[in-house]
């Protein structure tokens, strides 16, 4: 990358595995599992907390120096509540049925444990640029989490992504469903969610034994 | 009275905080590895969910929603605050949070030791934002409902990160595959309980012809048997974390 020194380019990439939110520093995960049911529920999400910790990471940053530490939770609260209502009221102009779906966990971005996070361990002590790298990194993390789990969970649930027919038409009997093929009703409750992310830790941690756990 | 049963029952086990929304995930998986610490937790989250739940219903009646400044005079009938909500909500928990500690501190030193670490992080527990704005897209009706539900929620969550932190100090002593350990099987665990509270669905639905008054017994009746079943869940979840392992 010409534009990122070495060290910038790290912020951005190592959240994206190794470093992930979401399956190695177990963040976040409060409003991510409960929308995944769609791939494109999910990538809404994921581009909001992308916007919404970019975002929040640099006015944090820039404000490091004036925040007396005392009331430092509040301020970041504060902050981001002002960001996620942004968030809420352009998807509310735009895509309201969207919206509709993704209820009040748009409004819980706002205790999303990424953002205290990252407010916390990262921008209270690094320029802007730097922590907007490091937004963009963690707020990536996490989306590629979701937008997988959300593609298993739509591909094997529903038969479909993005609301196309990619394995044919069950009422019609096309394409797969042909040969007798039947979707996973099971994939689109919520307890799958979970065990579609306990699975990807396990192949996460079988391909990487360093971040292996003791018990 | 029949709602306020209704509404208990509900939020405890069949819109179960952890399993059937995921709200409070970060602390349910992060504080749950011992059954002294979880309990002490829980018991914040149910304390301050109590308390912010109510309150929230009030600026939500009285401020927030479309209409609700006609207090103030006519000519405020028309303002619709309600993109407000959610800085007024994190607002009320934070001070709820900050108030509550100095109270605790200042009059229960003892209380303090063993709730106290907890406060703070509870601050950013999605439980206690999304309790209120579930009450909020729910439309609660009453001030005493708001107050049910706050509760009620509340221990929910408690049964689910005192059910969690009982199997993580057994599942100590079984030999799980390496790359699973920890949080892996956590997250696995938490899926087969979830999939045992999703049987609670039936509980308050099941009657639907049924007279009012019957269904109240049966939800009066029912109340005994919860607690057994509750742990049963929790024992099953074992079972066939266990049969997991062995495979």
């Amino acid at each position: 990358m010409g534009l990122l020194s070495k060290k910038d380019s790290k912020l951005i990439l190592d959240p994206l595995a190794d470093n992930n939110p979401i399956t190695i520093q177990v963040l976040g995960i409060c409003s991510a599992l409960a929308i995944t049911a769609q791939l494109k529920a999910s990538i809404v999400m994921a581009l909001s907390v992308i916007f919404v910790l970019g975002m929040g990471n640099v006015v944090i940053s820039l404000m490091r120096n004036i925040i007396p530490s005392k009331i430092r939770i509040i301020v970041q609260l504060v902050v981001v509540a002002a960001l996620v209502i942004i968030v809420d009221q352009v998807l509310k102009a735009f895509a309201y049925s969207l919206s509709k779906q993704l209820s009040v966990f748009i409004g819980l971005i706002i205790t999303n444990c990424i953002i205290m996070g990252r407010f916390e361990a990262f921008a209270l002590g690094n320029g802007p640029w730097r922590s907007f790298l490091d937004g963009i990194g963690n707020a990536l993390g996490y989306g590629v989490i979701l937008i997988i789990v959300g593609f298993f969970r739509e591909l094997l649930g529903s038969g479909t992504l993005l609301g196309f027919k990619v394995l044919g038409d069950p009422i019609e009997k096309t394409g797969l469903y042909s040969i007798g093929y039947e979707n996973n009703g099971f994939m689109l409750l919520s307890p799958m969610a979970l065990i579609v992310v306990g699975i990807i830790i396990w192949v996460q941690r079988s391909r990487n034994k360093a971040l292996i756990e003791e018990n | 009275m029949l709602e306020h049963i209704e509404l208990f029952f509900k939020s405890i086990f069949v819109d179960n905080m952890v399993f059937a929304t995921f709200l409070g995930m970060c602390s349910y998986l992060a504080v749950s590895k011992k059954v002294s610490t979880a309990v002490g937790l829980g018991a914040a989250v149910i304390f301050v969910l109590t308390v912010t739940v109510p309150i929230n219903w009030w600026l939500d009646q009285y401020i927030l929603q479309p209409g609700a400044l006609t207090w103030l005079g006519a000519e405020y009938a028309d303002y619709d605050l309600s993109f407000l909500s959610f800085i007024l909500f994190i607002a009320t928990i934070a001070t709820m949070v900050q108030l509550v500690e100095i109270v605790v501190e200042k009059f229960s030193p003892s209380l303090y030791n063993s709730l106290g670490i907890f406060l703070p992080l509870i601050a950013v527990n999605c439980a206690i934002l999304g309790g209120s704005l579930f009450m909020q897209s729910r439309e609660i009706e009453t001030v005493g409902l708001a107050l049910n539900y706050g509760f009620s929620s509340g221990i929910g969550w408690f049964l689910a990160i005192l059910a969690i932190a009982a199997i993580r100090e057994k599942i100590r002593y079984s030999n799980v595959p390496a790359p699973l350990r920890g949080l892996g099987i956590t997250f696995i665990i938490t899926g087969l309980m979830a999939i045992g509270f999703m049987s609670f669905g039936g509980m308050l639905t099941g009657g639907e012809d049924a007279s009012d008054k019957e269904k109240t017994e049966t939800v009066i009746n029912s109340e005994e048997d919860n607690t057994n079943t509750n742990v049963e869940v929790a024992e099953n979840a074992v079972t066939e974390a266990s049969e997991i392992i062995e495979q």
